[in-house]
């Protein structure tokens, strides 16, 4: 944890010789705590001071990198166990899984749906990290060859699911440095394993379904020269990965221990139940897992995972407000519904999906409410109709329809008197109050008009 | 080596909350339901008393309800009972062993059907008499006519402990008065928000509603839809309870359902998008992650729809509580 500013000033020489240009060693402590200036500037700190400072400002779990370029993975880091408390940094890998013992053209059309598996979300791209190579095979010679084709046919990083070592090597050996992750390291091939991640900057997972275990494994395992270290503390119900996810973060957060500021691994098994395989995933997402093995998948287990990762990877200090402007749900056209409403993102949210669901793509004209929604907005009178008439005309929507009607909430059914004095030309029409009957709205309503 | 593993635990524990009555009690339930309890975060049955497992309802509409709402895959269950919502009920007891059913009256809904309150009460009382689970009852909204049709059913079925959804900002007092005078429970809804949930709670304990007849409804954003400002005010409130805080005591009900199948990436077919892949699937899965991941966050009582996605969870509930 992080030192306070009294935490430091006692470790500082407290003779206020202000050669650092403090006037006090309490005042230099409150900017070393702020992290605002370095301890190089008193000439005077001892080394237990230095060493304190410096442990302090180590993140309590290890940045470990998986792969290179564009598409390697970073995780680890964390600073809490609720996101509220910061926010959750670096997002759950998902590693896919291929068995190296499928026919060419399967092998190669599994990679590829692997690779496509992005999507737009909300302004993002979300996508499934890695390829988790299955060792099925039992055959070095054909591992490796099946890793060679991953690092030919796919930018991501790959996972190698193999608890022999001497297959590990082989396909590292064909797919080069920093390729991406060992995963099957166990207590008794911790060394070997060791030895070829260290030697090819490859990142490992080191597995032990003892937390205590896990911890010495881990310290050997950096002893031995690994620097990008993942540990995996296996499970056997829901209820184990919970406790042991939950466990490790706080043990890593707290620093007692040693060999337990590691991102964890989440293995899952073969031959389960795919729903119940997905939720697992979700566990992992939610509960602190830095990455997650997935063997056997299905591609309707994508979008709901990789949204739940971004929706629990979001900054929660990002305010809850949208930037006024114009929207598009969908593709709109200039004989699209436009519909006006606030900044405020859980209204704007609703009323988007709600739009989407109705299946006439739309405009939407946020008006800059101060972040309050339709009703709040109104009573506080950010939300007056010649505001809004004013506003809506300034955004431009005109030049991007041909119609000229616009829709308003029904809750500010009131504001379209003065709009229309605000927008002349213009029909104000009045909306549903609640955004669950826009669908229903769209084709009682616009469609007609139509 | 050996390692102290940290054991959390706390001065605050989650009121118990009993949804439906029995013979013994006054009603005609066949079985009651308590949730809440609890002294540690959810699930964490390592290091603390969780004596009741959440629970799932199976929702019902009154009348039929808008495809763009409940879409194919979810119709396709109930597809010879759209419209007889007590045929419904007694299917999902009878086949799918539903332990709580949630009756939404979404045809009361004066810009939809606006059926009268006398036609609503009716219905609750048939199926009062068609299945003996607990019932939750859900207005179509805020406003007058709602807060009236949910004291009346409150009146009429008094006595079976059913449980009133919701009371809401400005439109608390009826409910709250029914729920006193009948004996029912009462959610409290308030907008994603810490603040205003507690408000609330504090203004239902003024008016003498007990702790133990109060839900937390945090308002569920849909996953992808506000879901992560769901999830966070969840485990906000529940922390602030486990540290003491009785005004935050009161265990969660999340409306699963409502914000899963009208949302455009459960919506789309896989003959329109392609690499998001079957459906049916997709919207099932859909429904259970948001459900799932809720209970870490601390939900006790999850409104749901399709039966598959509702399995789904009741296994892992069971994974997580056994032992
Ligand atoms: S230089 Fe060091 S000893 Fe001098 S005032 Fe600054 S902190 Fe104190």
């Amino acid at each position: 944890m992080a030192l306070t500013g009294l935490q430091i000033y006692k470790l500082l020489p407290q003779t206020n010789c202000k050669e650092c240009g403090f006037p006090t060693c309490l005042a230099f402590a409150m900017k070393l705590a702020a992290k605002q200036v370095s301890l190089d500037l008193c000439p005077d700190a001892s080394d237990e001071a230095k060493a304190a400072l410096g442990a302090a400002s180590v993140p309590p779990i290890k940045k470990v990198s998986i792969g290179s370029g564009n598409h390697r993975v970073e995780l680890g880091e964390e600073v809490v166990l609720f996101r509220h408390d910061k926010t959750f940094y670096n997002e759950t890998a998902l590693a896919l899984g291929v068995a190296d013992d499928l026919p060419d053209e399967e092998f190669q059309r599994t990679v590829k749906t692997i690779n496509d598996a992005n999507f737009e979300r909300a302004g993002e791209n979300i996508a499934v990290s890695m390829v988790a190579l299955i060792d099925k095979s039992g055959d070095a010679a054909a591992f490796a060859a099946r890793a060679k084709t991953v690092k030919d046919t796919s930018p991501l990083p790959i996972a190698l699911v193999t608890e022999d070592p001497s297959r590990a090597a082989a396909a590292v050996e064909v797919t080069g440095e920093a390729g991406g992750v060992l995963c099957g390291a166990t207590a008794e091939t911790a060394a070997d394993f060791a030895e070829i991640a260290a030697s090819n900057k490859w990142a490992m997972v080191i597995k032990s379904n003892s937390l205590e275990e896990l911890g010495e494994l881990a310290e050997k395992t950096t002893a031995a020269g690994v620097k990008d270290l993942l540990i995996d503390p296996g499970f056997k119900t829901q209820a184990d990965i919970l406790h042991n996810q939950t466990q490790i973060r706080r043990i890593a957060l707290d620093r007692k221990e040693k060999g337990y500021g590691y991102p964890s691994a989440l293995s899952i098994q073969e031959g389960i139940d795919p729903y119940q395989a997905a939720l697992l995933v979700s566990l992992g997402v939610t509960k602190y897992a830095g990455l997650v093995i997935l063997p056997e998948w299905h591609n309707w287990q994508f979008l709901p995972l990789l949204t739940l990762r971004q929706n629990i990877y979001t900054d929660p200090q990002k305010p809850l407000q949208v930037d006024g402007g114009i929207y598009s749900v969908g593709e709109p056209n200039e004989n699209s519904p436009v519909y006006i409403s606030t900044n405020f993102s859980l209204t704007y949210f609703m009323l988007s999906s709600e739009i989407d669901g109705s299946g006439e793509a739309a405009h939407i004209v946020i008006i800059d409410a101060e972040g309050m929604s339709v009703l709040t907005a109104w009573s506080a009178g950010k939300f007056g109709g010649e505001q809004v008439g004013k506003a809506v005309l300034a955004s431009g929507i005109a030049d991007k329809i041909k119609h000229r009607h616009v829709i308003i909430p029904g809750y500010v059914a009131v504001i379209k008197g003065e709009m229309e004095d605000a927008m002349k030309g213009w029909d104000i029409m009045v909306g549903p109050q609640e955004a669950s009957d826009i669908p229903a709205y769209v084709k009682d309503v616009w469609l007609p008009l139509k | 080596m050996s390692i102290n593993l940290p054991k959390k635990t706390w001065p605050g524990s989650i009121a118990e909350v009993t949804l439906g009555k029995t013979k013994e009690n006054g009603g005609s339930r066949g079985s009651e339901i308590v949730v809440g309890g609890q002294n540690a975060l959810p699930l964490h049955l390592f290091e603390g008393f969780i004596p009741h497992r959440p629970v799932i309802a199976f929702e019902i509409p009154d009348v039929e309800p808008p495809e763009n709402d409940w879409t194919p895959i979810v119709r396709e269950v109930y597809k010879d009972m759209l419209n007889d919502p007590v045929a419904w009920s007694k299917l999902v007891v009878e086949k799918y062993g539903a332990k709580l059913i949630c009756l939404h009256f979404i045809g009361a809904n004066p810009d939809r059907l606006d059926r009268p309150i006398a036609e609503c009460v009716g219905l609750l009382k048939e199926i009062v008499a068609a299945v003996d689970v607990p019932i939750i009852v859900q207005g179509y909204g805020t406003g007058d006519k709602n807060s009236e049709m949910l004291a009346k059913c409150a009146e009429e079925c008094r006595g079976e402990g059913i449980t009133l959804a919701s009371a809401v900002d400005e439109h608390y007092k009826t409910l709250a008065a029914a729920a006193i005078a009948y004996d029912c429970n009462l959610v409290a809804e308030t907008p994603i928000d810490v603040n205003l949930a507690k408000q609330l709670n504090i203004l239902l304990t003024d008016m003498n509603v007990p702790k133990d007849r109060i839900l937390i409804d945090p308002l569920t954003g849909g996953l992808g839809y506000g879901y992560e400002y769901t999830y966070s005010v969840m485990e906000r409130i529940r922390l602030q309870a486990l540290g003491g805080d009785v005004m935050m005591c009161m265990p969660f009900i999340n409306f699963v359902g409502q914000e899963t199948w009208k949302v455009k990436e459960v919506k789309m077919t896989a003959a329109e998008e392609p690499s998001w892949g079957s459906e049916k699937e997709r919207g099932i899965l859909w429904e259970a992650t948001t459900a799932y991941a809720l209970l870490q966050a601390g939900s006790d009582i999850l409104v749901m729809r399709h039966p598959e996605a509702i399995a789904q969870v009741e296994k892992s509930i069971d994974e997580f509580m056994s032992k």
